[in-house]
């Protein structure tokens, strides 16, 4: 059954949007059926691959250098007093900033290639990850630390047995939160400026009215981002199988 | 169990002027002396300040100097007592195993030696068939006795406890008082406990905080060793004089 309800759902949605098609008929310029997309897909899939590779290193990128800056800050904010006070107020901004706002200028700045969306992919990613890994350092029991106070550990010994890994749950949503979103980065990058990219291959289909190809791209851009989360989810499920899970369900 | 010189027990002399926190008076000039080797007990209501002494006495309260502390070797306290909060503060993610060895590998001092030592303590708390798992799975009572076990690899000659017991249900409470007194003989220790029943099991002699400021007196010496018997009428008796002690401290209240 657990094998089987992703087929199930993804079967659900395609019936879906078939049965949309059908009530509305609308026009295959407007909303293609799936068959036509699956065609559009079978048909370009040398085309949409290519593109697809790019999109995919760039949210790569993006998540392992945000999730890198992102830990760096939260440990740094959480060590020294300054940092904290000078780094969050730019930590905000960062984020009140719109990424969709800063788009035109990274692409300026860094040019048509990858790194522009790699560093929109990063931005994106940063925030939550910094925010909830810093959040969780804080939080540390305060029992523990009691504790190993009394054992004469280290700060060092301290940060690495019992804050780091006690914020652990923590980064791990920020985590989670973060590949969720990634994706958006890498395609408002591939949208305002490339020549490759899925979201590059969106647009130019667009303009040249194959919507089908379009919903083909979009496609693949799904099943990339869904496969990084649940490879990530699983990756993060493993490193936490300590923690005891409760649902409301059960209660 | 490799061969290792339990540390000496050492007499070990508390004295503070007053103590305030958060605006509050909490203590007024009060000396306590833990009697090398011997179980004390501090007793009294809760929030009157029992935790915050053992803390302060402790040193988890840094910045503050009101306690005094001296040993009767001369040496300073600091590192060499042991702490055993209500909690049982076990790391959920490792394994009993190394949550007893915590201290040793918090300074980086794990060994062979180390590893036997823990293994041989798990056993005598009854836990050397859990040793791999990890906390989430075990019962409460369990988890303390882990607790235990890590307490006694740290080797402190003083040990301060914060009433180590009381999250616990009463059979499993009485049966932890047992081995807890028996692993712990021959060491200082400092109970703090609200629990009268508690204090006359295990304790040399008794203390009862009370009042606002609070007050330091010394309510019973007892004679023979802990752990004593349910039954023992000194036990029966002294818990109706403790008990009525405490709710007459309680109505004096202002």
């Amino acid at each position: 059954m657990i094998m089987l309800r992703p087929l199930i759902i993804f079967a659900g949605l395609l019936l879906i949007w078939q049965v949309i098609v059908w009530v509305s008929g609308a026009p295959p310029f407007i909303l293609p059926s799936p068959f036509r997309v699956g065609g559009a897909l079978a048909d370009q899939i040398d085309i949409i691959l290519p593109h697809a590779g790019v999109t995919l290193a760039e949210i790569l990128m993006g998540l392992i250098i945000g999730a890198i800056l992102g830990s760096v800050s939260a440990l740094t904010m959480a060590y020294f007093a300054p940092a904290r006070r000078w780094l969050f107020p730019v930590l905000v901004i960062s984020q009140a900033i719109p990424v969709f706002a800063l788009a035109p200028i990274l692409v300026l700045w860094l040019g048509y290639g990858i790194i522009s969306k790699v560093a929109m992919a990063t931005l994106i990613i940063y925030f939550p990850v910094t925010a909830a890994f810093f959040d969780g350092l804080r939080r540390t029991e305060p029992g523990y630390m009691d504790l190993a106070r009394t054992m004469n550990a280290s700060r060092w010994a301290i940060l690495r047995q019992i804050r780091l890994p006690a914020a652990l749950p923590a980064f791990a949503s920020g985590l989670r939160v973060a590949t969720a979103v990634a994706p958006i980065g890498a395609i408002v990058g591939e949208w305002v400026g490339s020549s490759q990219g899925l979201g590059f291959l969106m647009l130019h289909a667009n303009g040249r009215m194959q919507i089908d190809v379009m919903f083909a791209s979009l496609f693949i851009l799904a099943i990339i981002a869904v496969t990084i989360y649940f490879i990530v989810d699983a990756g993060l499920r493993r490193l936490l199988s300590w923690q005891p899970e409760s649902h409301p369900s059960n209660d | 169990m490799p061969e290792k010189k339990p540390s000496p027990p050492i007499e070990v002399q508390v004295s503070a002027a007053d103590v305030s926190f958060g605006g509050w008076n909490l203590f007024e000039r009060l000396a306590l002396t833990l009697p090398a080797g011997q179980w004390t007990s501090l007793l009294g209501t809760s929030g009157v300040g029992k935790t915050t002494l053992l803390r302060l006495i402790a040193g988890l309260e840094p910045g503050r100097s009101e306690v005094q502390l001296h040993c009767a070797d001369g040496q300073p306290l600091a590192g060499r007592a042991a702490y055993m909060a209500q909690q049982d503060l076990l790391l959920p993610w490792l394994s009993i195993l190394a949550n007893v060895m915590l201290g040793a590998r918090l300074r980086g001092e794990v060994t062979g030696d180390t590893r036997a030592r823990a293994m041989a303590l798990l056993s005598a708390v009854g836990l050397e068939a859990n040793a791999a798992d990890i906390p989430a799975m075990l019962s409460g009572g369990m988890r303390q006795r882990a607790a235990l076990a890590r307490t006694l690899l740290e080797d402190r000659p003083v040990v301060l406890m914060d009433e180590p017991f009381s999250a616990l249900d009463s059979i499993t409470r009485i049966k932890l008082q047992e081995l807890s007194a028996r692993l712990l003989s021959g060491k200082t220790i400092l109970l703090v406990t609200h629990d009268p029943m508690e204090a006359l099991r295990l304790s040399h002699q008794i203390y009862v905080l009370a009042g606002r400021p609070a007050q330091l007196e010394s309510a019973m010496q007892l004679s023979g060793n802990p752990v004593r018997d349910l039954h023992d009428q000194a036990v029966l008796q002294g818990q109706a004089d403790l008990l009525q002690r405490l709710s007459d401290a309680e109505a004096a209240l202002p």
